[in-house]
């Protein structure tokens, strides 16, 4: 099983190495950067907003009921709203959502290349089929993931407000006075770092798993779900790591 | 010209290929037959590179491909091009991309003169019309054929077709063996084919090799195919109910 794994660790940076190999044709590369951005970043603005907005919405609300004492004034619920989603929420929560998501996408895409040849088909044109393949991916989710957190904090904030105001437990002009309180921007960088990280996470391990597929459909299918449980797993590790190193 | 000297290939410990020598010569149609599981697509993939082989020497013209650097081998990768069993288009392109990857990838041509080398190639393997469909919208025989023009847009010096008339009906596969054969004969490639339909065998095989269990049993052309005396090729040759009857009513 160590031996596996070591394997397993030996074939992933083998194939990063493949992958960060020059680009044959920049420009073929750019065309498919911006083809990913739309594919793996704008079509997942809905299911971002959609989790934020309701994620939002819960942290408000129990907030709201757990900070019931008078002794508290009402405004923390939107200070907690807030930073609880800059801290964690966004980054974090949005991390695991996307290693689902996209994680899935780019192993089964990757890997129903791979078992209908069409991984075969680019090497005997001569092209580095894992720069081609997976780098464009990297890229777009490196470059639109931040900007899917910056969404979901956005929403969630939002979330926050329209529950927390509907269900009557907060004035509108507490959480947003709330929300403006003792604001450190560094948050925001630090929901950024972590996105940054789970964003390589998310797009390498996945294509690791669909790139090294051997076998048919089944196997696809296998290959997708690792890439979600491996990417999940790492994700909650380097959010760890990432949370001693940069707040402590 | 393509020169296979001595090749043996194995996964986990099991031999695949044995001692394997060919030349496979330039302008003609080399046919690689036997039956499924006899070496037929693992020695294809060995000869373009995708499988690594265990021992051996593969040659393209004077050079020694298979003792080659990554980059040495890409330069020859671009004169070759590939049929595959699946066809192997890509899913995500329309046909007319299909055709255009291999240029926008190696040359540096303009748009319009991408445009007019696909719509040439499409026009060779009689394709029309169908430019902006995607391989999911077209036909085996079709997806075979679009695969045919994206393997002959650079202008390859070899041709390898692994099972190009699987999946289709018989008047699809002659067309589909004539169109190898032509674009063969026109452009003096090296085009190696790999078949078990018999079909093919006497209509194009004008170089056969005959494979099995991973050994190279026969060598010929398909004038002489049906005089050997190799029993496990005649066993193949006359494996249907039609050639059997034919042969004992000839005997």
């Amino acid at each position: 099983m160590v031996i596996r794994f070591l394997e397993q660790v030996g074939g992933y940076f083998i194939l990063l190495k493949k992958v960060f190999s020059r680009p044959e044709k920049p420009y073929v590369y750019y065309k498919q950067t911006m083809h990913e951005m739309v594919f793996l970043g704008l079509n997942s603005i809905g299911i971002i907003s959609i989790i934020s907005f309701f994620m939002g919405a819960v942290i408000t609300l129990q907030t709201a009921y757990n900070t019931e004492n008078p002794i508290y004034p009402t405004y923390l619920i939107g200070l907690g709203c807030r930073d609880s989603i800059l801290l964690e929420f966004s980054s974090t929560i949005a991390g695991l959502i996307l290693a689902g998501k996209v994680g899935s996408s780019i192993a089964s895409e990757i890997g129903t290349m791979r078992v209908t040849e069409q991984i075969d088909a680019l090497e005997t044109m001569g092209v580095n089929s894992a720069s081609y393949l997976i780098l464009p991916k990297i890229i777009a989710t490196l470059l639109f993931n931040p900007v899917l957190t910056l969404i979901s904090i956005s929403v969630g904030i939002v979330g926050g407000w329209i529950a927390g105001t509907s269900a009557g437990v907060i004035t509108s002009q507490d959480y947003i006075y709330g929300i403006q309180y003792a604001f450190i921007p560094y948050y925001v960088t630090y929901a950024i770092i972590k996105t940054l990280f789970f964003a390589f996470i998310i797009a390498t391990v996945s294509a690791f798993h669909g790139y090294r597929i051997e076998g048919g459909s089944l196997e696809v299918g296998q290959a997708s779900t690792k890439a979600v449980v491996h990417s999940s797993i790492l994700i909650l590790l380097f959010n760890v790591i990432l949370t001693q190193l940069l707040l402590s | 010209m393509i020169r296979v000297e001595k090749l043996n290939k194995a996964f986990n410990g099991k031999p695949v290929l044995e001692d394997i020598s060919v030349t496979f010569e330039a302008g003609k149609t080399n046919l690689i037959i036997g039956r499924s599981g006899s070496g037929k697509t693992v020695l294809l993939k060995s000869i373009v590179g995708l499988h690594e082989i265990d021992s051996g020497e593969i040659w393209y013209d004077e050079k020694l491909f298979s003792k080659l650097e990554f980059q040495e081998k890409k330069e020859i990768r671009k004169q070759i091009g590939m049929l595959f069993q699946g066809s192997a288009l890509f899913d995500s392109r329309t046909v007319e991309e299909n055709v255009r990857f291999p240029l926008d990838m190696f040359t540096d041509q303009t748009f319009e003169e991408k445009t007019e080398r696909v719509n040439f190639c499409l026009d060779k393997v009689n394709i029309k019309n169908a430019n902006s469909l995607f391989p999911s919208e077209i036909s085996g025989g079709m997806k075979k054929r679009v695969a045919i023009a994206r393997a002959i847009a650079l202008n390859p010096k070899y041709l390898f077709c692994d099972e190009p008339n699987s999946g289709l009906d018989p008047l699809t596969a002659i067309l589909i063996d004539e169109l190898i054969k032509e674009i063969t004969d026109e452009y003096s490639m090296t085009t190696i084919v790999n078949t078990h339909d018999m079909n093919s065998v006497m209509k194009i095989g004008e170089k056969i090799i005959f494979l099995s269990d991973g050994v190279k049993c026969w060598e010929g052309s398909n004038k002489e195919i049906l005089d050997s005396d190799c029993t496990t090729l005649n066993d193949f040759v006359f494996a249907n109910a039609l050639a059997k009857q034919l042969r004992k009513s000839s005997l």
